[in-house]
């Protein structure tokens, strides 16, 4: 026990890149999210899964405030989201996000949707946001498309685009909000792959997923939501091999088929 | 394999003739039933009962020339605008110095024409607009560089009309756009002011507006102060488009998806960054056909300025019209300026279309 609390101790706070503390959120009446306490570190791939309606998307989508709490602490790389819109800003470009529906710009070409960050927020040169795109892009394998409209690719081509814009944004964290959901079966894989790989790069993640397969592989701790709360949280073999909660077992019964 | 063998083997089966070529469509679509035949007859013989009797009128016995005796021939009288094109065209302009009111159009509508491609749109070209304008008014209004000084009040006739719908068009599209977003603001005093704004100047005709802005408003100036009714005109008709405009446009933001403006967000955009580079260039192109009809409708009401005693092109052929000389030859007249109007409008609704094609990304 003290072991443990040792350790907890040891991760500096420098290591902690997102600290959500007592953190709730109301839609008028109904409490959506309910006292969510989460500490991610440096370099952690999460996974959070439960049934439609949970709450998952928007837990993550209030760690870049897409979504506002309205009570506790929500802390991204040492910066609290509050109505400051400047922390606001300075979060937004520090955490990429992938939707589940891509949300590209459609009216700009697969590279202006890559540079537009880099340009505006981060006032990157033209040409160097350019380059960098063309690296991400074959970081995904699309770099051939760069110069088609998002209307002319794939469902997975585009995810993997939306993904490459993200990290133009040199974010240190990246949030998927079931970023494989609205593809065709055949994609899901590209998709994941693409997830896979910035994982071993060692970047900081959040996801949300209905894939148990990748959940099993690629994530450190395992998060279960359930009526906007976190029912259970564990390392993936014990989460799937020995869930605690009853309603985690009737949600991976239910899933696992 | 087995797949790839089936396709060669595969016969061409090409349509039958009778539906294609000229003689198929022509069956196609006017012969295809006895219905239909005897409706094709119809129609062709009520164009031919209409349409040749008025060539002959219009083309045949008409006369042509100034001041040729028209009562005496059966046809159309186009003398009364060869003879009277100057006052119909440039108003009370000064006869003797025409040329500088036809060098600026000729400027305005070779600037218009180059404006059309798109990829002309550089710094070079914003440069020449403002140059061309300082040059159009100078040759306007005179006063300067030994060219004979023009009252603004003499202004009539094209000039006008171009002058009215050319910068009240201009002007009312980027107000518009600032209207529709002010009223989708959060902030409540904004909002409530575009909201009242707009449905105020929507909930009166132009004509009120006009009449407003020729008859009350100088009331409340300082004595000695006048403003140019030209002017006062020229702001009333850009007010009053300015909230048809903001509608369209509000429509058009209304119908992007909100996952547009999330993504802008999550790459930390700012809300005049989303708005310049995301939203609206996607939310005024849905909006293009509507915002033209406005458009279109804006131009043709700058007409209803001669209920203010402005000489728009209208108004110059309604008092060439009154000249006892010419009085009987309406139609010819109308359907002259008719014609300048509707070369105009032809010319805006093209043009959308074409942006529309060149836009198009394929969603």
């Amino acid at each position: 026990m003290s072991k443990e609390k040792t350790k907890k101790e040891d991760i500096s706070s420098e290591d902690r890149v997102i600290e959500i503390i007592n953190m709730h959120k109301w839609y008028g009446d109904f409490h959506v999210l309910n006292n969510i306490n989460i500490t991610v570190k440096k370099k952690e791939i999460i996974v959070v899964c439960g049934p439609s309606g949970s709450g998952k998307s928007t837990l993550i989508r209030c760690i870049n405030r897409l979504e506002e709490h309205q009570k506790g602490q929500i802390i991204v790389d040492g910066i609290e989201l509050t109505k400051d819109l400047k922390n606001i800003e300075k979060v937004r470009s520090e955490v990429g996000m992938v939707f589940q529906h891509f949300n590209l710009f459609p009216h700009l070409t697969i590279v202006e949707n890559l540079t537009i960050g880099p340009i505006w927020v981060r006032k990157v040169p033209k040409k160097e946001a350019v380059e960098i795109a063309m690296y991400y892009l074959e970081k995904v394998q699309i770099a051939e498309q760069a110069a088609k409209f998002p209307g002319q690719l794939s469902g997975g081509q585009q995810q993997r685009v939306a993904i490459a814009r993200s990290l133009c944004m040199k974010p240190n964290i990246m949030l998927f909000d079931e970023a494989t959901s609205a593809l065709d079966p055949e994609m899901v894989k590209e998709v994941l792959d693409v997830i896979i790989s910035l994982a071993q790069d060692g970047m900081t993640m959040i996801v949300v997923t209905h894939e148990m397969g990748f959940a099993k592989s690629v994530a450190h701790r395992v998060l279960f939501m359930d009526e906007g709360e976190i029912i259970e949280e564990n390392e993936p073999e014990e989460f799937f091999n020995n869930p605690q909660n009853d309603r985690t077992k009737l949600f991976l019964s239910q899933i696992l088929y | 394999m087995e797949l790839h063998a089936k396709n060669e083997n595969k016969e061409i089966i090409k349509p039958p003739i009778s539906s294609v070529g000229v003689l198929g469509w022509i069956r196609e679509n006017l012969f295809s039933s006895p219905f239909n035949t005897i409706l094709t007859i119809i129609i062709i013989s009520i164009l031919w009962f209409s349409i040749i009797p008025f060539l002959k009128w219009a083309l045949i016995d008409s006369c042509w020339l100034p001041d040729s005796n028209c009562r005496e021939t059966g046809g159309a009288c186009w003398s009364v605008i060869s003879s009277n094109y100057k006052i119909i065209l440039f108003g009370f302009y000064p006869q003797n110095i025409l040329w500088r009111p036809i060098t600026a159009i000729f400027l305005l509508v070779s600037l218009l024409i180059i404006s059309r491609n798109r990829n002309y749109w550089n710094a070079f070209l914003g440069y020449s607009w403002i140059i061309s304008l300082v040059i159009m008014g100078i040759l306007l209004k005179g006063g300067v560089l030994g060219l004979e000084s023009v009252d603004i009040e003499r202004w009539g006739g094209i000039i006008l009309t171009l002058l009215l719908s050319v910068f009240g068009l201009t002007a009312a599209y980027p107000l518009g756009i600032l209207l529709a977003l002010g009223r989708q603001s959060k902030m409540p005093v904004i909002k409530t002011f575009c909201v009242f704004y707009i449905e105020l100047i929507r909930g009166v005709p132009l004509i009120s507006l006009l009449f407003m802005s020729s008859v009350v408003f100088p009331l409340f100036l300082p004595e000695g102060v006048s403003i140019n009714g030209i002017l006062r005109a020229q702001v009333a008709i850009i007010m009053f488009t300015a909230a048809y405009i903001a509608e369209v446009v509000r429509g058009g933001l209304q119908g992007m998806n909100k996952g547009q403006f999330e993504a802008a967000d999550s790459i930390g955009l700012n809300y005049l960054q989303t708005m310049r580079l995301i939203i609206l260039p996607q939310a005024l192109k849905i909006v293009i056909p509507p915002s033209v009809s406005v458009l279109i409708s804006a131009f043709k009401d700058t007409s209803l300025v001669v209920i203010i005693g402005l000489y728009d092109l209208l108004k110059t052929t309604q008092s060439t019209l009154s000249d006892p000389k010419w009085m009987g030859f309406s139609a010819e007249a109308y359907i002259f300026i008719a014609i300048i109007y509707f070369v105009c409008c032809f010319f805006m609704s093209n043009y959308s279309r074409k942006l529309e094609k060149e836009l198009d990304t394929g969603l």
